[in-house]
């Protein structure tokens, strides 16, 4: 089994469904000749020519209210938007077109789309090129919001994603698409939507991470583990909806729950969890849950991001407050 | 240094003046088509009438009228399929219902029904759209998909004038362009986007004229002349059929009515202007006088034509009164291909409210 890295991995998912569904279609900003400005689409275009991936003009929103056409009209559009923070110039496209063609057509045309952006900070990116906005989406009724942390996921997710008959917004951490290489297996198969994962078991707290902060939330894991707390670090995966039974079964066990993200805290996805948390398991509960998210701030410059983001160290500090309860 | 500037003559094209002269090039079954337009545009009339009288009873909701734009709709909907894809706005229910919308159904919305978003199974027409331009884009994807599924179908995105201001306007022209798209871009400029005339809309002499600058070909047509729309639309549509690309038609015109049920035009505008367009170009007298000037028309068919109006108009209203409500729940289903777990736990939760 080869050892690939996440974008190796997305970039072979890419063409597992190119070759399979001649009405997938992969497009967006240089993705062809350049092959995407991560090398996620490489070679995509020589391989399936110019027509199924496709260098589209300079033009957020209509990358994304042309795959709703395309969706509707019967193909599978891949679309790609180059750095998450640009999404904003779709977000009616995304979230008041993209969202609700089932619900608007109560079912008699459906709009089921992926919309790939890299996102996430810790790689020193210009303004807007790091921003997590995850909430946004999975606020969205409609929208399906997925994030892989790893290799393996991220190839299974992104094939469960285009073959999904409703609408997906598949986020890719940047700082994690070659972070590391995993065993990936070659041929095609698929993770579930929906279903989270448990990366770490453990008895004493439950760390809920999603993208990049799951290998955050891993090390604050092994960090405490030299104290005597046990962890248990639970990967979201799909944001939206929410695998519920996770949450509640991790919880119920543990009796603690940490949160942690890198969108702002203020209205972040961590409180939704906190909430969820409260509505399945608050019976169980031994302590406060906690947050460990971005400054309420927009995303910082480059100098200033390490502070920013949240860290083993703060994660850690997290866990041993809620021991103390 | 070489300075564009925009020389060409902004009269739109005309077959019939507002005499109900013939000015241009009539098509082939002139005659035919006539007799088929002009009586459903009297029930489209009548339809619109009516609706606008409902709401004011409160037996419906919010409704935007399309008086004055029947010949614009109806005529352009004449030379589209219904294997071709139309993505219209909420001013387009002459022309929807034209191409095979039942009445009852173009009420739904206003009536603020869940199944007025679901267009018949044999129409490839989307719901009508509410955001201002959203839907050209879909359009040009629509129209992609036709390309990449290799038939002539094409694609027809419907809007008005002050969608011309909006983004997607551009990114939809601009992208149809560069990837030579068989999308119509078909604009009813009926010289009032609420409020705001056209002239602060666009500083542009014509809206047609855009077209020059994404590089596809533009036509000024009188709107409120069927012959005219016809002939600019088949033109458009055969060109795109032909792999030819995209087409802007403004089609000009005027909209009698108020933006909506929700708004009084007295604040925006003078009721001579408004008594010019109804008086002289009002479409559906000009098509009348021209099909009496064939001998093809007069008192007794137009009184046995309104009254037929009438009671077809009489009959969509008892239906929608009739139709059947949707529990939420039901509704609901069509969020997600499947019911979300939290979901269907807050319907259960609901119980009966949720009926």
């Amino acid at each position: 089994m080869p050892k690939w890295t996440m974008i190796e991995a997305i970039r072979d998912a890419l063409a597992i469904a190119l070759r399979d569904d001649p009405r997938v279609l992969v497009f967006g900003e240089d993705v062809g000749k350049n092959g995407g400005v991560f090398r996620a689409t490489d070679g995509l275009q020589a391989e399936f020519g110019e027509a199924r991936v496709v260098d589209t003009p300079l033009a957020e929103k209509a990358i994304v209210g042309t795959a709703v056409g395309l969706a509707m009209a019967g193909m599978k559009p891949v679309a790609e938007i180059q750095f998450l923070g640009f999404a904003y110039e779709a977000m009616d496209q995304i979230a008041a077109q993209l969202a609700r063609i089932r619900f608007r057509t109560q079912g008699r045309f459906t709009a089921p789309a992926v919309i790939r952006a890299p996102y996430g900070g810790g790689v020193r990116t210009p303004e807007l090129h790091s921003d997590s906005l995850e909430a946004l989406f999975a606020h969205t009724p409609g929208l399906v919001v997925v994030t892989p942390s790893r290799p393996y996921d991220a190839k299974g997710l992104l094939l469960s994603a285009i073959r999904s008959p409703d609408p997906v917004i598949f986020l890719e951490p940047i700082r994690l698409y070659r972070a590391f290489r995993e065993e990936v297996p070659e041929g095609d198969y698929e993770v579930p939507l929906g279903r989270a994962a448990v990366r770490r078991e453990g008895s004493d707290v439950t760390l809920v991470a999603w993208g990049p902060t799951v290998p955050v939330a891993e090390s604050a894991a092994v960090q405490v583990a030299s104290q005597g707390i046990s962890c248990e670090v639970i990967d979201l995966r799909t944001l939206a909806p929410l695998d519920r039974s996770v949450l509640k079964a991790s919880v119920e066990k543990t009796g603690r729950a940490v949160i942690v993200h890198e969108a702002v805290r203020y209205a972040g996805l961590g409180a939704e969890m906190a909430a969820s948390i409260m509505d399945l398991a608050f019976y169980h509960l031994r302590a406060p849950i906690e947050r460990v998210a971005g400054l309420d701030t927009p995303y910082p410059p480059a100098a200033l991001e390490d502070a920013w983001l949240p860290s083993v160290t703060r994660v850690v500090e997290a866990i041993q407050r809620v021991m103390q309860d | 240094m070489q300075v564009y500037r925009f020389t060409g003559d902004t009269k739109p094209d005309q077959v019939l003046n507002e005499a109900g002269e013939v000015v241009g090039s009539l098509p082939d079954n002139a005659a035919d088509l006539a007799l088929e337009w002009y009586p459903f545009m009297i029930f489209c009339r009548k339809f619109d009438e009516r609706a606008q009288l409902l709401q004011r009873q409160g037996r419906l909701g919010t409704y935007a009228p399309f008086r004055g734009q029947e010949a614009a709709q109806i005529a352009s909907f004449a030379v589209l399929r219904p294997s071709d894809w139309v993505f219209p706005t909420y001013r387009e229910l002459a022309g929807m219902m034209y191409h095979g919308l039942e009445p009852v159904h173009a009420l739904l919305k206003s009536r603020g029904h869940p199944d007025s978003g679901r267009m018949p199974d044999g129409l490839r027409m989307a719901p009508v759209q509410i955001a201002i331009a959203a839907q050209i884009l879909h359009a040009v994807g629509a129209g992609w998909a036709c390309e990449l599924q290799q038939t002539d179908d094409i694609a027809v995105a419907y809007f008005g004038d002050g969608a011309t201001s909006e983004g997607d306007f551009h990114e939809g022209m601009n992208f149809a362009a560069v990837m030579r798209l068989p999308v119509v871009f078909f604009c009813q400029n009926n010289q009032y986007a609420i409020s705001v005339p056209v002239e602060r809309q666009t500083a542009s002499p014509t809206i047609a004229q855009k077209a020059i600058a994404y590089g596809v070909e533009g036509i000024r047509v009188d709107g409120n002349d069927v012959f005219a729309v016809y002939q600019a639309m088949r033109y458009a549509v055969d060109r795109a059929r032909r792999g030819e690309g995209p087409t802007l038609i403004e089609a000009v015109t005027y909209r009698l009515g108020p933006h909506t049920t929700a708004d009084d035009p007295g604040r925006y505008r003078e009721a001579a202007d408004v008594e010019r367009w109804a008086a002289a170009k009002d479409p559906l007298v000009r098509l009348r006088l021209w099909l009496t000037r064939q001998g093809l028309w007069d008192d007794a068919r137009q009184a046995a034509c309104e009254e037929e109006a009438e009671a077809r108009v009489r009959q969509a209203v008892a239906e929608m009164e009739a139709y059947p409500h949707k529990p939420l729940a039901e509704a609901a289903r069509h969020v997600y291909a499947e019911v979300p777990e939290g979901l269907a736990l807050d319907l259960a939760e609901r119980g009966k409210e949720a009926r």
